[in-house]
């Protein structure tokens, strides 16, 4: 069953056509992937599916997307679904403030004060983004002096804390070293359980260890939208095999 | 052109497939000459290029290993590059097998002109089907991969006709006083098309890699 479902959409900034006719159903508990070249539209859509384009000038959205059914545009109030859809950027963005606090920082705007069911939170959390044990003997240290790896594990575990039932995730790794990406690649399987994950990656060995769909994104369209082990070995469309092929341009 | 280095690599992998193939129909053809042409020049000969084989089933996948590890293909790239990994392995077999043949010819007990003549009418349909393969995967050509396959009913056949012929020699050898009549010799000739009949399936085999490498799909396997 879709957990989020695309239908007509198109988008424009000012004059320019970013987003052309998308059709997507993105499965519950799936990791999805979308891969392309730059300016493709795949970052564009994945911020459209939170309504992070909101306050971009001149962006003009049509068509619907769909969480569970609801349309995130008209129907969803726009506190509820930033709760329900996490998200992690490419650059990992800790608050100024301590690991702790980083973390509660979103319950706490939800409304929950109460010191034992905080210490919870951040415990499941980090735990979930497995970093607990790397941080808990400094919770209340600042969040600014972990390695970068360590910075987008809490990321994530911030996104987590809210449990949100969707997390968006922009080029996650790309600031990463090859320990630290490997940390993030397995965390990201193991979350799949829980939360239904959607990625934009440039590495597209990436998209082939942990994605379970891919989407290829080209001139703001849809190419192709397949199972991944299948859009890696026998893509169906020319452009496809020639983007992943390297033979692109 | 793009990831110009990996397309000469790819080149240099095809050049090598080809050659790897010409050495197996050399060997097959090699295999079967009789020993008044020179015998011990002839089965060194053959052994000697089943050593070149071997040489070039190793490179080839040393070849395969590092476009692997480098650039990690996917898609065609990677089918094509699985595919020559295990069509080797089968051209190995057929210089292995030639070589088997090329042994067994040398003990000399069959000398009936005749006789050859029929091994070797099989032994050049194996030698054109070796040829097709690996044209077919050079040249990307599906329909050709699919004859090579057609082919081997007719070796198959080919091996059925020729255990007939041995079943009725030996039948009348029992049934005739004659003590002269020369099982060793019987046996040969059977071993022989034996061998060639499984040269034939080898052949089969990389046909389908070839297929494989420009469908995606394996033999049996349906979408």
């Amino acid at each position: 069953m879709s957990k989020l479902t695309i239908s007509d959409l198109n988008l424009y900034y000012g004059d320019f056509h970013a987003l052309k006719d998308i059709n997507l159903d993105i499965a519950a508990n799936e990791i999805t992937a979308f891969i392309g070249p730059s300016g493709c539209g795949k970052s564009t859509l994945l911020k459209s599916l939170n309504r992070m384009n909101d306050l971009v000038r001149n962006c003009q959205i049509t068509g619907k997307v769909e969480l569970d059914q609801e349309d995130v545009y008209r129907d969803l109030d726009i506190n509820l679904l930033r709760k329900k859809v996490g998200m992690v950027f490419q650059k990992p963005n800790p608050f100024p403030m301590s690991i702790y606090d980083n973390v509660a920082f979103g319950p706490r705007t939800h409304g929950i004060h109460n010191k034992a069911q905080l210490d919870e939170i951040v415990e499941r959390s980090l735990k979930q983004a497995a970093i607990w044990d790397e941080v808990k003997d400094r919770l209340n240290k600042s969040a600014l002096g972990m390695s970068g790896g360590q910075q987008q594990r809490l990321c994530i575990a911030r996104a987590l804390a809210i449990e949100p039932d969707i997390l968006l995730m922009d080029e996650p790794t790309s600031a990463l070293d090859p320990i630290s990406t490997a940390k993030i690649e397995e965390l990201v399987i193991e979350l799949k359980s829980k939360y239904t994950i959607v990625i934009v990656t440039h590495n597209m060995q990436q998209a082939v260890r942990i994605s379970d769909k891919t989407a290829f994104f080209l001139l703001g369209e849809i190419v192709e939208y397949n199972k991944t082990s299948q859009l890696f070995s026998l893509p169906q469309d020319e452009r496809t095999e020639k983007y992943i092929t390297g033979r692109f341009g | 052109m793009m990831r110009s280095r990996f397309e000469h690599q790819l080149h240099d992998l095809n050049t090598n497939l080809i050659v790897m193939g010409t050495l197996c129909e050399d060997i097959i053809s090699k295999s079967l000459v009789p020993l008044e042409e020179d015998d011990f020049y002839l089965v060194n000969n053959v052994s000697k290029t089943f050593q070149k084989i071997e040489q070039l089933e190793r490179d080839i996948e040393e070849q395969c290993l590092k476009l692997l590890l480098r650039q990690q293909p996917v898609a065609k790239d990677l089918r094509r590059i699985s595919a020559a990994l295990k069509m080797v392995y089968d051209m190995k077999r057929i210089g292995a097998q030639s070589a088997e043949i090329a042994e067994i010819i040398a003990l000399n007990h069959i000398q009936s002109g005749q006789e050859l003549l029929v091994l070797r009418d099989m032994a050049s349909h194996v030698i054109q089907m070796v040829t097709d393969s690996i044209d077919a995967f050079v040249h990307e050509d599906e329909d050709l991969a699919q004859k090579v396959i057609a082919k081997d009913d007719y070796v198959d056949q080919q091996f059925d006709t020729i255990k007939v012929e041995l079943i009725r020699y030996f039948s009348e050898a029992a049934a005739s006083t004659d003590a002269t009549s020369d099982g060793e010799h019987v046996l040969d000739i059977l071993m022989v098309a034996k061998y060639l009949e499984r040269i034939g399936d080898h052949t089969v085999n990389i046909a389908k890699w070839v297929i494989f490498s420009i469908t995606g799909q394996l033999d049996g396997e349906t979408t």
